[in-house]
């Protein structure tokens, strides 16, 4: 491969299917590099996809994407150890004609996707890993190294959408290495179970999808949360926390899982299934403070490598779809004009990321990451309070309902000081501004 | 907290792998005492792949790696583990993912 590119993608998730999709549907010459054996192979995820982010890349994605079901059920629940306390969204205005969000299973959409992308006309090579990548004499990025004999490739700019761990750019010196406390580690099975189990054991219709998520005790004391998510014919489940909080409490990933699994309010929905497949993955969960320099001389960085995940929502493909689709609008404006590309020309990639949701929601959360950080009674005292307290008001025991009111009160307060619980909504509700 | 037992050996079953026969992606620096960080692996990595040998050092037995790199970014900063993915193609394939 002695011919130079117009672009070199690195990797094929979400962030680099829209972005090599993109480039290639507008007439450039792309080469996408993935080291999976397929796009997907290597990719996890819980899933939910958010159709928006798709559907501004490929409209009509609905009539041949593999899509699980979408979502009609929205369930919140703080557990304690015996309980969940929580809230549910179900709407029948969910049944649309064109649903927002659907369940999906990583390793066939990638698949898909990068079909769409072969078909859009770039080449994809599978089974390949970059190295690293190449400057010339004046640091601008002209090329990546492969694993493969004879592995150079050169191109006008080099897009990476590698991933968390975000390898090429760490070790070639243009982005830090990923902190501990900036990233979540998530364990995750799938449990399948037949299609009319499912659909009797959460209320649902043949295409509809209920999807749980859960936060308290379940992480033991750990910065994290857990899902639940109903597919056609099996089950996600996953339970993730910071990988700082993993070191510091010594806690094993599949004990959580375990645990999670066999918690009273979860356990019924498993029953029966039969586990297919065990997986781990990173999640970007450091916000703003946390993302890198994201553009330079003949090179970008989309999707999770720049740690776009916003972890209070559970969104990452849809900011590494729209990143990864921003990037490569700004390498065709740039071509189209004639523009070499410098750091200034792709700088406007910048520009547009702050101008869509990808920063702006980033940025309303910037306080987040610390806060929770700094206030891990928020994963422990509070659900076990919340759930005595519907515990206390719900049993008819005699007691009047004056006295179980003083109780809960007072529950709270001998757990967390009058100025603590004053100043956990304070921090709670700026970070939440 | 309640007892569970667990084997993420038993988990690992499941899963589909492509071993790339004495390439080891990662490696453990030889050591005498292993730093915190090195130590504190053999419970987080999430699919059991460090373990602790008679006299007190830490090995890996990369095989059912799940390319988390959760290893890897523990260690960063202490230097302790030489870690790549593995070669195009090989590891953990995701039939789910
Ligand atoms: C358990 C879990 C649950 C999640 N749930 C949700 C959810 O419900 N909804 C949601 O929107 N997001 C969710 N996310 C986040 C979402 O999965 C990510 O934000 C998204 O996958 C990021 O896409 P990406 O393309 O940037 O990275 P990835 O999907 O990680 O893709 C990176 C690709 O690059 C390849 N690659 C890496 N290094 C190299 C190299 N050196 N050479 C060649 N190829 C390379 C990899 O093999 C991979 O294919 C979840 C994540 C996890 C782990
Ligand atoms: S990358 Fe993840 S699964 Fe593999 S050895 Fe390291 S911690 Fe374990």
């Amino acid at each position: 491969m002695s011919e130079t590119f117009d672009a070199i993608v690195i990797g094929a998730g979400p962030s680099g299917n829209a972005c090599a999709y993109v480039l290639a549907k507008s007439g450039l010459n792309v080469l996408q590099i993935e080291r999976g054996e397929y796009s997907g192979s290597k990719n996890v995820q819980g899933a939910i996809l958010y159709a928006d982010a798709l559907e501004r890349i490929i409209p009509d994605f609905r009539e041949d994407a593999p899509l699980e079901r979408h979502i009609v059920e929205q369930r919140m629940w703080i557990l304690d150890d015996k309980a969940h306390v929580g809230g549910h969204y179900r709407s029948d205005a969910f049944n649309e004609e064109k649903p927002n969000r659907y369940t999906i299973i990583r390793a066939q959409f990638d698949k898909w996707f990068n079909r769409k992308v072969r078909e859009a006309g770039a080449l994809v090579v599978c089974e390949t890993t970059v190295t690293e990548l190449i400057k010339d004499g004046k640091g601008k990025v002209i090329g990546v190294r492969t694993d493969r004999e004879d592995g150079e490739v050169y191109a006008d700019v080099v897009v990476m959408a590698d991933g968390v761990n975000a390898l090429v750019g760490s070790r070639s010196g243009i982005k830090k290495e990923v902190a501990p406390e900036t990233v979540a580690l998530a364990v995750k099975e799938m449990h399948f179970l037949p299609q009319d189990v499912i659909e009797s054991r959460f209320n649902i219709g043949e295409e509809e999808g209920v999807v749980i998520e859960v936060a308290g005790s379940v992480t033991v004391g750990m910065v994290g949360t857990a899902f639940l998510y109903t597919n056609k014919e099996s089950i996600a489940i996953g339970i993730g926390c910071l990988v700082s909080d993993f070191t510091e409490a010594q806690v094993r990933p599949a004990f959580l899982l375990e645990k999670f699994k066999n918690h009273p309010s979860i356990k019924p929905l498993l029953a029966g299934s039969e586990v297919k497949e065990y997986a781990a993955h990173l999640i970007p969960e450091g916000g703003l403070p946390a993302v890198p320099q994201l553009f330079g001389d003949g090179w970008m960085i989309v999707g999770d490598a720049a740690q776009f995940v916003n972890a209070v929502h559970r969104e990452g493909s849809n900011l590494a779809m729209t990143s990864g689709r921003l990037a490569a609008e700004t390498i065709i404006d740039a071509k189209k004009a004639g523009k070499p590309m410098s750091a200034s020309v792709l700088s406007a990639y910048k520009k547009a990321l702050e101008n869509s949701f990808v920063l702006k929601d980033l940025h309303k959360y910037r306080r987040l990451p610390k806060v929770l950080h700094h206030n891990k009674h928020f994963f422990t005292d509070y659900p076990r309070l919340l759930s005595s307290a519907a515990e206390t008001m719900l049993r008819v025991d005699g007691e009047d309902k004056r006295s179980k009111e003083k109780k809960v009160t007072k529950s709270f307060r001998s757990t967390r000081s009058l100025g603590g619980l004053i100043g956990d909504m304070f921090n709670l509700a700026r970070a939440f501004r | 907290m309640q007892e569970i037992s667990i084997k993420v050996e038993e988990k690992l079953y499941q899963n589909r792998y492509m071993v790339d026969e004495g390439r080891p992606h990662i490696v453990v620096k030889p050591h005498t005492q292993p730093t915190d960080a090195l130590a504190s692996l053999v419970k987080i990595c999430p699919a059991g792949c460090y373990s602790r040998t008679e006299t007190g050092q830490v090995e890996i037995a990369p095989d059912g790696c799940l390319e988390c790199g959760t290893c890897r970014i523990v260690c960063a900063a202490t230097g302790d583990i030489e870690w790549n993915y593995p070669r195009g193609g090989y590891g953990i394939l995701f039939k789910f993912g």
